[in-house]
């Protein structure tokens, strides 16, 4: 229906779309101008903004595979690219990051630079040869390039222990902020959340994906952007944040060594309410070892290039060529935020700590800040507490404490901005968490249609039933996540983090020598892709239950463990077993020459 | 070397060249955090180390990236590589 002419026009959709979004928040500033409440706002912004991803899923439901599996292969660069920055840009880096930034300064930042390193590595090593090879999946490259039903199966295996971890934790971000802004219980809410998410990606697949991604990209970067460029510019800390900052990070220093970092007692801290944290650590020095900073940098690195769901965004450009700039355009839309993210948590620290500032409350008396609104609201909703443990009445900065993702959803309040700016903030993390699930969602389901029921059980499927297949896969997996979501067994950020770890453990060497050495056959990389993925499983748990651990390796960077294990078992196994044929030979020259028809068209 | 060596080997060492580029700027200039931080070049006035993690290194990569891509034209153009249409 849309098809073709949709292509051409989509600058156009997507102007009116923004310039609507635009004026739909003036209207809901006016409203609440006009008194309409809080509460409402909250819901307006959320509920709308999920109803318009809905109805995009619904004019892009589709029964061909082609577009189901890759939205027809005909996504422009740029769209690509923004569809990628949503899809990447999970609930964490929307609602978490600023806050990680905020506690833990530098050790934290590793975090931001192994984000956005990796998609070098994505551009260089595997995007544009993977798009060559013309694959649905990314165990459908694994399973043709290594030839065998074991390769396939290793690599559905890895993709979904890495993907399903990382789900749970998007689905519980949607949870958490659908049973704020809806005002309704959180286990209830994660079923809200997972029925929204489902609605975008059921009927359409990946071309359904694909253009609520880019509406919910532009919903999110609008939410994220403007109350950052508005604080700084109403704190007079100056109208462009990412290059005005730099006294107010010196002031943050100067003030840090003013108050000192005062430590707790054990007895003190018992009493603060479990998830929330005083700032311990200064704001822009150098605070952790070279060695901490760049091993979590390098998981993160290899972890993105090892995600099946972001490696599959690559496989809808419609060539190589434009798969290479496609990785471009997806950092730079990555990157407004990701360098936003630092300026948000200086602004954020800067108004609260500085006692000359109206908004900052460090050294008024308890009191005083017991009485503020905003502090009662956070207070209440469990993320900010103040406790006077040295007994003097005033509020010290050990005395403070918040939790994580205060950052982001209460700086604009604190500031003084209206309240329409956080129904607005809300909208946007329920778009960056709903717009990686449903990546998430469909890259599991997609990978156990097509791989294990297509390609493994029934080769002879016809079209109509692939589909339905997929579909009921795509329902089942969502609500086992929704279920394990409601458990909140690891937080929202630790389980990302992970998803990385395992990803790079069990698919970075298989991927990258399955186009850089010719000589890797399929006993090499089902050793790599297993042996990985075990060792580096082992070491977590070994980690989490106690053990030392070694190399300074935590249960944040163990993919070091399963990549090392990886690399080594899946180069002296292919050494040892038979070169590949001279078919795979072939296969992987075609690879490394752009032109032509893709892999898999040729066979 | 038959054309598709040529063409494979430029490709890799635009891959080597890259990568280094992406090490320093990833790794590299990390081994020193506490040492640049104390150095007297301050991009808009931020510490040197702090610069790098928020934005620095963030663009380069960006920049990094684009580059490639435009070399990499380049190179498929040069050996007659590059995709034409009706390529599916």
């Amino acid at each position: 229906m849309i098809k073709g002419k949709f292509i051409d026009n989509l600058p156009k959709v997507y102007g009116i779309y923004t310039g609507g979004f635009l004026v739909f928040i003036i209207l809901m500033a006016i409203a609440e101008q006009a008194g309409m409440s809080a509460k409402l706002i909250g819901i307006f912004f959320v509920a709308f903004t999920v109803l318009i991803y809905a109805l995009i899923g619904w004019l892009s439901r589709t029964l061909q595979v082609d577009a189901y599996y890759v939205a027809g292969r005909q996504v422009p660069t740029v769209f690509n690219g923004m569809a990628t920055a949503a899809d990447w840009m999970s609930g964490a880096s929307f609602v978490a990051m600023a806050g990680g930034i905020y506690f833990k300064g530098y050790g934290y930042m590793a975090l931001l630079v192994g984000w956005t390193g990796g998609y070098v590595l994505v551009a260089s090593l595997l995007a544009p040869y993977l798009r060559k090879f013309g694959c649905y999946t990314v165990p459908d490259f694994i399973g043709t390039r290594y030839g065998g039903n074991l390769a396939r199966f290793s690599a559905v295996i890895v993709l979904t222990v890495a993907s399903f971890t990382y789900v749970t934790a998007q689905i519980n971000a949607t949870g958490t902020i659908a049973s704020v802004a809806l005002d309704i219980p959180f286990g209830i809410a994660v079923y809200v959340g997972l029925a929204s998410i489902l609605m975008c990606s059921m009927l359409g697949g990946m071309r359904a994906v694909t253009w609520t991604q880019v509406a919910q990209y532009i919903v999110l970067i609008i939410a994220y952007l403007l109350p950052v460029f508005w604080i700084s510019s109403k704190l007079g800390a100056g109208f462009f944040p990412h290059f005005m900052l730099a006294d107010e990070v010196a002031r943050i220093a100067e003030l840090e060594g003013q108050f000192g970092f005062v430590k707790n007692s054990a007895a003190d801290l018992a009493t603060v309410p479990k998830g929330l944290a005083g700032i311990t650590k200064a704001h822009s020095s150098v605070n952790a070892t070279p060695w901490a900073f760049i091993s979590l940098a390098v998981c993160m690195m290899a972890g993105t290039a090892s995600l099946p769901h972001v490696m599959m965004r690559y496989f809808t450009t419609p060539s190589v060529r434009t798969a290479r700039r496609s990785v471009g355009w997806s950092l730079f839309f990555i990157f407004l935020l990701y360098s936003s993210a630092p300026m948000l948590a200086t602004l954020s620290k800067l108004s609260l700590i500085d006692p000359t500032l109206p908004t900052g409350i460090i050294g008024k008396t308890i009191a005083e800040v017991q009485s503020i609104d905003w502090y009662q609201n956070w207070n209440q909703a469990n993320l900010m507490f103040i406790s006077d443990f040295n007994g003097n009445g005033t509020l010290e900065l050990n005395e403070f404490f918040m939790g994580g993702k205060a950052v982001v959803l209460a700086t604009p309040e604190i500031a003084g901005l209206p309240y329409v700016i956080s129904g607005l903030v809300a909208a946007g993390g329920m778009a960056a968490a709903m717009s990686t699930a449903d990546g998430l969602v469909l890259a599991i389901s997609n990978a156990l249609s097509h791989d294990i029921y297509y390609k493994i059980i029934n080769p002879k499927a016809e079209t109509a039933k692939r589909l339905i297949v997929a579909r009921v896969l795509l329902v089942l997996i969502g609500f086992a996540g929704a279920t394990i979501a409601a458990l909140e067994i690891q937080g929202i950020l630790g389980s990302v983090i992970w998803a990385f770890d395992f990803a790079m453990s069990g698919l970075f060497f298989p991927l990258v020598l399955g186009v850089w050495w010719k000589r890797a056959n399929a006993p090499g990389a089902v050793a790599g892709m297993l042996l990985g993925l075990i060792s580096g499983t082992a070491y977590l748990i070994w980690v989490r239950s106690g053990g030392s651990g070694f190399l300074g390796i935590t249960q944040l960077t163990f993919g070091i463990v399963g990549a090392a294990v990886s690399l080594v078992s899946m180069i002296v196994v292919s050494l040892i077993t038979a070169a590949p044929d001279a078919a795979t030979q072939k296969m992987v020259d075609d690879v490394r020459v752009p032109s032509g028809k893709t892999v898999l068209a040729q066979k | 070397m038959s054309k598709q060596e040529q063409h494979w080997e430029k490709t890799r060492n635009l891959l080597f060249i890259t990568l280094a580029i992406w090490f320093v700027f990833s790794i590299g200039i990390f081994l020193f955090g506490a040492e640049m931080q104390e150095s007297s070049i301050r991009p808009f006035g931020y510490p040197l180390t702090y610069w790098f993690t928020c934005q620095g290194s963030l663009a380069i990569f960006v920049i990094l990236i684009f580059w490639f891509a435009g070399r990499q034209e380049k190179i498929d153009d040069e050996f007659g590589f590059s995709e034409r249409e009706g390529d599916k």
